[in-house]
């Protein structure tokens, strides 16, 4: 798959992305299943909010992580992220 | 060994609130318990708004609402309500019969995250047959309003030898209702279903066709359209990791307050199963002797105990090693490696025969009136 690099990304409406206490992780909530997720998957799902699209996501996380080259992985998770159902 | 198990409980995740043992339906297959009808007692809403809440504080996230039907519970939208508030996602696992329109967007509004309808056929006559009431129109229509109000359209499908060869209807119906997951559930054998297992096991052709169906339509809809399909394990050489592991993941409350480790649990004898009104879920989850019966490896009995596998399948399901064997501590049958595996074949021959039987047995309803003739 390629991903369109301008394309506004939305978080599924199907879905829920919340920080659970007992596990000290943000998880995704889906009909009968759970996806945990790291810091890094967490960070780009929070900006696929209807307002930006990758290559906003990734000039965002690359100066707030203050680390450049962050092209692959984050493109890289969008691609699963929209592969699963959980980013359109 | 270093630590109890005590040190190791993993919190639960997921529980079901079963409502009600009342349902309008009467499916064969219905995984509650034979002597349903004898239990009378509900929990009341004040008990359910604790059990949510306890539970929630352990970690558990995903709620199912189920029964019998919940939506026959009045306070099932308080209930919903309180949920959302603390968190939870949360499922209404019903067969859609006495669902208005009206209900779907009260529940939506009191944070409801999907509900998953059942339909026992894409063919009307099967369906009502089944379900022992008239109620496949509704049911599509009930269908269609859940996606129409902007749930996630989860279609569950009991699958057994009366609509196993129905399966290109059942995913062309899915496909036509617009579902978002459709669960093509293999009937496991527990409760009516064990009752009725001569005349629900289909053959292994009609599973292996069904099986290479539902497989390539899964490739087909593939990111439209999740399928879940829950392994037939009679002809599998494996038994299934129940549960997740006993006591690991899954906590399921009953209508009148027992708390089981696997829905099916109550069938188990001596294993004495602790109430939500005697005990807290904290309390149930960590102390209780029906919890901690089956948890690690000390229970396990040749060949489970120096198998390789047992950390994958924690020696199959204990529900059913029980109704095969008669003890609930034996490898299930289900594994090809158990000394009991002739019941396997046993159940299967006996479908078998049943099937090509030119007088086969009826169907027994679930309904209270064979509940009470039978226990």
């Amino acid at each position: 798959m390629t991903l369109d690099t301008t394309k506004t990304l939305n978080f599924s409406p199907f879905l829920r992305l919340q920080w659970e206490e007992a596990q000290q992780k943000h998880v995704i909530l889906y009909p009968e299943g759970i996806v945990e997720l790291n810091v890094p998957s967490t960070e780009i799902l929070k900006l696929c909010d209807g307002a930006h699209n990758a290559e906003d996501i990734l000039v965002e996380l690359e100066e707030k992580f203050k680390q450049p080259g962050l092209k692959n992985d984050i493109y890289g998770f969008l691609e699963v992220a929209i592969e699963n159902g959980w980013v359109s | 060994m270093a630590g109890s198990v005590n040190d190791r409980i993993s919190p639960p995740r997921w529980l079901l609130a079963e409502l009600t043992y009342s349902c309008p339906l009467q499916c064969p297959y219905c995984a509650n318990p034979i002597d349903f009808a004898r239990i009378k007692s509900e929990l009341n809403t004040e008990d359910w708004l604790r059990v949510l809440s306890e539970a929630r504080a352990m970690g558990a996230v995903q709620l199912g609402f189920s029964g019998g039907e919940p939506l026959v519970r009045p306070d099932l939208t308080e209930l919903v309500k309180h949920a959302r508030q603390l968190g939870y996602f949360s499922n209404l696992i019903t067969s859609g019969y006495g669902m208005t329109e009206a209900k779907i967007v009260e529940l939506k509004e009191a944070g409801l995250d999907h509900i998953q309808v059942s339909i026992q056929s894409p063919e009307k006559t099967l369906n009502d047959e089944l379900a022992g009431t008239e109620s496949y129109d509704h049911k599509k229509e009930v269908a269609r309003l859940v996606k129409k109000n902007g749930y996630p359209m989860v279609l569950c499908v009991v699958i057994h030898r009366k609509n196993i060869h129905q399966m290109h209807d059942i995913l062309a119906m899915a496909s036509d209702l617009g579902a978002d997951y459709l669960e093509l559930a293999n009937t496991q054998y527990y409760g009516w279903a064990h009752l009725n297992r001569d005349q629900l096991l289909p053959t292994k052709e009609q599973f292996v066709e069904a099986e290479s169906i539902a497989q390539a339509y899964k490739e087909k809809v593939k990111g439209k359209m999740k399928i879940y399909y829950v392994v037939p394990d009679f002809y599998e050489d494996r038994p299934k990791a129940c549960m997740n592991g006993w006591g690991t993941t899954f906590l399921t409350i009953a209508p009148d307050g027992t708390a089981l480790p696997c829905h099916s649990a109550r069938e188990l004898p001596g294993l004495d199963c602790p109430n939500v009104k005697d005990m807290s879920v904290h309390d149930i989850w960590h102390h209780s002797a029906a919890f901690n019966h089956f948890r690690g490896f000390e229970w396990m009995k040749e060949p489970c105990r120096s198998c390789p596998e047992k950390t994958k399948d924690f020696g199959g399901c204990h529900c059913q090693a029980y109704l095969l064997t008669g003890d609930m501590h034996n490898t299930d049958p289900a594994c090809s490696l158990s000394p009991d595996r002739q019941r396997v074949y046993d159940a299967i021959f006996q479908a078998r025969h049943d099937a090509e039987s030119a007088n086969a047995k009826p169907l027994i309803f679930r309904n209270p009136k064979n509940s009470k003739a039978l226990t």
